[in-house]
């Protein structure tokens, strides 16, 4: 049986942080790993990125945040996935990110932070193991 | 009078260049050269050589001349560092405007310059810090600036009648110059003396760094009220500073981000004059704010390239008469996106070469980046360590000794006119579309800025291109560093003051100034006075941007990857 | 009925959201839900919005929900964007210049890639839009880029089909696939502050005046809007157009409902006995060593191609296949 299903990744970019280089870059390198990617854009709420993630039936959300909001912006993503019944999507990060801070957002269920000088396959790589079909 | 070398000299010289060409390929066909490819960071190929030839075609007089003489590849003013230093302004901001005043006094007693000033992404983006869109982000990246109060707060006890502030601020630019302005004259210092820069350069925000409120055209339409606000009633302020650092950082090459830079500025130009604005009244006030990367030569060519542009872009597009008009004046900060989080302290290293580009490039003014800035908001101590950097190089190294020093050089002088005449290629396509309005609206160069990003990180990633200590002589050792922590309990301090000034206020007055503002924006009157008239009457940042999100409405992010 | 099919004609948007995955990634259980659904299909109206890339699709999209909203109708949206052939991925990008409904409860937005390989698409497109409408919402957006044949049959299956373009396309016009002239009901300009619009308007004008199936009595001529759709020019005369033709489709076949119509019904059936048929056929390709050998073979030289198809088929079908 040929399998013709294709992992679904969400990449967004909370807040008002308007750094979108990487975003942007490891959306096409997901692409160009046989990723299916929405790209929602800039400046979306936890609101909003939670409810097109529910609507596009992703596996995965990628959160980019390079401003420093992340310790609010990504728990309150992860609150909103519970509330909607929707917590077994994997929710990773990608920006700046302090160690003391990488630590906190682990604990709030955050599965991984990728800092800079990550490599994009590595970062593939790395959705391909932990990342399953739904 | 041009160089004088004659045909013969040039067919010797291309002779002998040919026999060490034909004994280096001989040496190489048993031991290969090094890399495949020797490339800058933007992915021009460099040459193993250069000689007289790579330049022949050059005239002195024409091309390269003396600093102060158009087109001044060698510097704008005659006198340039021997006379007067480049300023040391080290951009700043974090928290509150008390936190943010602090790190002035003390950049200011450590010998910088002049001001500049970092804003947090609420204000950035027009919000007041009690607005829910602002949600976890106040003081994060920079400043909070909710009310003329932050202002006054903010330059406590710095003279701004004899320093020159630099605000980086996009769409609510004007407003925040209104609430510096009122700050000033409030202190009983008149308009016609404060100096500075507002980098109120809405186009690149399209472009790349993406801080946007309104639609391009009538962001343009506020700038261009700026500029003829500034022209007539604050003429030491330079009113746009026309960014190429963004475009750059948002992963352009070289050539591009000269490219799109000076486009803009040609539309700012244009569109001052159709405003019906002399040239010669507004130009000498523009400036320029450039990257500066890795690759040391490429940069210092660029900013050669980018003044002998401007000035014949200046001279000869717009039949600018004053001299003045024809400076291409900038401000330089190191490349952000250079730097690593990895080995952190290999930072200042890349910090200081960069700086020292810039230096050799000729810039007015410079910011070095700190050592920690890849992972939070500089420190105090590695702020202080990037502004010796500048010192040292303007006092020990003696490359200020001489100007334009490396003027003359084969390899920089054919650098300079290989990216003057690519560039100018991208300008004459944006010039083709209709502009650069039209050239956003078609998303030209959004797209061509995400194609080089991605072909540079995936040159990164396959090692073509070395990263120190992340893809070449990585290391597991991780060194932990002293970050810069912004109190999180500033958000709800601030919305208590922003709450207590508004109570405070005369809400009546300030309903007038808003309809006011309204009735500027719907029509053609400058939205410069009603906006310093608000910003006395403590008018919220956002207040002010909400009316113009009304009448000119919100623009929204087009995604393009 | 089983618990999806209850949710989904419930409104339940995760339910929604799981089933149209489901089809799109071929699961034969899908087939179950969708025959427990059918029945509360067919109120939906459907439009097809197709068009080369750039030239706004997603933008008007965006501006059409804002209108139906504001009519109090609800809406589900399928954009649809192709795989990459190399990598099989796809970056779906069209919702980003939709983003400011996706917070609206009467609002449902999905993105589709066109995954190439088996075709399908069009059945799959199908099938979401079954779902949508058994979820309740009154207008479903379909849009496609305009440019294979799987993205024209899309829109085949809509009510109402909008071809998009730009002006300054010049013979662009006379370049867009012959199938997609065909299948427009309504012809939109769109960024028609440019330079050109004028002559696209004729050109196109030209090209629907030349077309001879048109003169019939009570056939509809399909009108050419002139649109800005990122200041919200237009797109209320577009809507009334639309509104126009739904009427039109009344008159002439006395009703909506698409599988109330033989012509269309003769499509979809036929398409979805092919689909299924050559998903069958290349699921026991790759189960059979045969394939491998034959392949083999032919480059051998020791095998000709036709010789090599019938030894394959007649195995799998007991016969040699049509030919």
């Amino acid at each position: 049986m040929v399998d013709k299903r294709k992992v679904r990744i969400m990449v967004a970019k909370p807040g008002l942080d308007g750094h979108d280089r990487g975003a942007r870059i490891i959306a096409r390198a997901y692409r160009d790993a046989g990723f299916e990617v929405v790209y929602t854009g800039l400046h979306q709420t936890p609101e909003e990125i939670v409810e097109s993630a529910i609507q596009e039936d992703v596996d995965m959300i990628g959160l980019s945040s390079l401003a420093g909001a992340h310790k609010y912006l990504f728990p309150r993503v992860l609150e909103l996935l519970r509330e909607k019944g929707a917590e077994d999507i994997v929710v990773c990060g990608g920006g700046i990110f302090p160690d003391e801070d990488i630590e906190m957002l682990k604990k709030a269920g955050v599965k991984e932070l990728f800092t800079p000088g990550s490599s994009l396959e590595e970062i593939v790589r790395w959705v391909k193991i932990n990342v399953k079909l739904r | 009078m041009s160089l004088t070398f004659n045909k013969k000299i040039f067919d010797d010289i291309d002779k002998s260049h040919r026999k060490w060409r034909d004994e280096l390929d001989r040496a190489f066909e048993s031991k290969p050269e090094r890399l495949e490819r020797f490339s800058t960071v933007s992915d021009r190929e460099i040459n193993a050589i250069y000689s007289p030839a790579d330049v022949k075609d050059q005239s002195f007089a024409k091309d390269i001349g003396f600093p102060g003489e158009y087109p001044f590849t060698r510097g704008v003013q005659p006198s340039m560092y021997r006379g007067r230093l480049w300023t040391m302004r080290m951009f700043a901001g974090l928290g509150s405007a008390k936190d943010t005043n602090r790190r002035f006094h003390h950049l200011v007693n450590e010998g910088q310059t002049g001001l500049s000033t970092a804003f947090d992404m609420p204000t950035l983006m027009g919000y007041d810090t009690d607005s829910p869109k602002a949600r976890g982000e106040c003081g994060k990246c920079g400043v909070a600036i909710d009310t003329l109060q932050d202002m006054e707060d903010l330059f406590e006890g710095l003279p701004v009648d004899m320093i020159t502030t630099s605000m980086t601020i996009n769409p609510p630019a004007a407003m925040i110059w209104a609430m510096y302005i009122a700050m000033a004259e409030k202190r009983g210092i008149d308009r016609s003396v404060i100096g500075g820069t507002i980098q109120n350069d809405m186009l690149k925000e399209f472009i790349a760094q993406k801080t946007f409120m309104c639609p391009p055209a009538p962001s343009v339409r506020v700038v261009t009220d700026t500029v003829e606000f500034g022209t007539k009633e604050v003429p030491r302020w330079n009113t746009i500073s026309i960014s190429g650092y963004h475009i750059r950082e948002a992963g352009s090459t070289a050539v591009q981000e000269l490219a799109f830079t000076l486009a803009d500025g040609i539309a700012y130009t244009q569109a001052a004059i159709d405003r019906g604005l002399d040239v010669d009244q507004f130009a000498p006030r523009f400036s320029f704010f450039f990257n500066s990367h890795l690759d040391f030569f490429e940069e210092i060519a660029k900013f050669r390239a980018a003044r002998r542009m401007w000035a014949r872009i200046m001279k000869d597009r717009f039949g600018a008469k004053d001299p003045r008009s024809w400076w291409l004046r900038f401000h330089t900060q190191t490349a952000g996106c250079s730097l690593t989080a990895q080995q952190p302290y290999n930072n200042v290293v890349r910090t200081a070469l960069e700086a020292l580009a810039a230096v050799l490039g000729g810039t007015q003014s410079l910011h070095t980046n700190s050592l920690d800035e890849v992972l939070a908001l500089p420190s105090e101590e590695s702020a202080t360590i990037a502004l010796r950097t500048q010192q040292i190089i303007a006092e020990e190294s003696g490359v200020t000794n001489t100007l334009d020093p490396l003027g003359g050089s084969y390899f920089v002088e054919a650098l300079t006119n290989q990216m003057e005449e690519e560039a100018f290629e991208i300008i004459h396509k944006v010039d083709d579309m209709g502009g650069m309005l039209a050239a956003i609206e078609r998303n030209y160069p959004q797209q061509a800025i995400a194609d080089a990003a991605y072909h540079y990180q995936r040159q990164v990633d396959d090692k073509q291109k070395t990263v120190v200590g992340v893809n070449k002589y990585a290391t597991e050792e991780k060194i932990s560093l002293e970050l810069l922590e912004i109190n999180e309990e500033l958000e709800r301090l601030q919305i208590e003051k922003v709450n207590r000034i508004k109570n405070d206020r005369d809400n009546k007055k300030v309903k007038y100034c808003l309809d006011e503002l309204a009735e500027a924006c719907a029509g053609k009157r400058n939205v410069m006075e009603p906006l310093v008239e608000g910003a006395k009457a403590y008018v919220t940042l956002q207040e002010s941007c909400d009316v113009f999100r009304q009448v000119f409405g919100e623009y929204r992010d087009p995604g393009i990857y | 009925m089983s618990s999806i099919a209850e949710k989904v004609i419930a409104g339940d948007v995760r339910a929604v959201a799981r089933l149209i995955r489901d089809i799109d990634d071929g699961l034969p259980e899908v087939r179950d839900v969708l025959k427990e659904i059918y029945p509360y299909t067919g109120r939906a109206y459907v439009i097809g919005i197709t068009g080369s890339p750039g030239v706004g699709k997603s933008t008007l999209i965006d501006q059409m929900i804002n209108h139906l909203r504001r009519r109090n109708k609800t809406v589900g949206v399928l954009a649809v964007d192709p795989t990459s052939p190399f990598s099989g991925g796809a970056i779906l990008g069209d919702r980003v210049r939709m983003q400011r409904h996706s917070m609206d409860e009467g609002v449902f937005i999905r993105s589709m890639a066109t995954r190439g390989q088996f075709g399908g698409l069009t059945q799959s497109t199908r099938s979401a839009t079954d779902v949508l409408d058994a979820m309740g919402k009154d207008y479903i957006l379909v849009e496609t880029v305009g440019v294979g044949q799987d993205e024209v049959d899309i829109v085949k299956s809509a009510h109402t089909t909008v071809i998009l373009v730009v002006p300054g396309m010049g013979d662009d016009v006379q370049a867009l696939k012959a199938g997609i002239l065909e299948v427009g009901d309504i012809f939109v300009i769109n960024k028609a502050d440019r330079e050109g619009s004028d002559r696209t308007l004729n050109d196109l004008r030209l090209m629907i005046d030349m077309d001879q199936k048109l003169d019939a009595e009570g056939m509809w001529k399909p009108p050419v809007l002139k649109v800005q759709a990122v200041f919200d020019k237009g797109v209320e005369e577009l809507m009334e157009e639309i509104d126009r033709h739904g009427k039109s489709l009344v008159k002439t076949y006395g009703g909506l409902h698409f599988r109330g119509r033989k012509d269309k019904v003769r499509e979809e059936l036929t398409d979805m006995v092919k689909n299924r048929l050559i998903e069958d056929v290349i699921n026991r390709l790759n189960e059979i060593n045969g394939f491998d050998a034959a392949v083999n073979s032919i480059v051998e030289g020791k095998m000709d191609p036709y010789t090599a198809c019938d030894s394959i088929l007649l195995p799998m079908l007991g016969h040699f296949g049509t030919t």
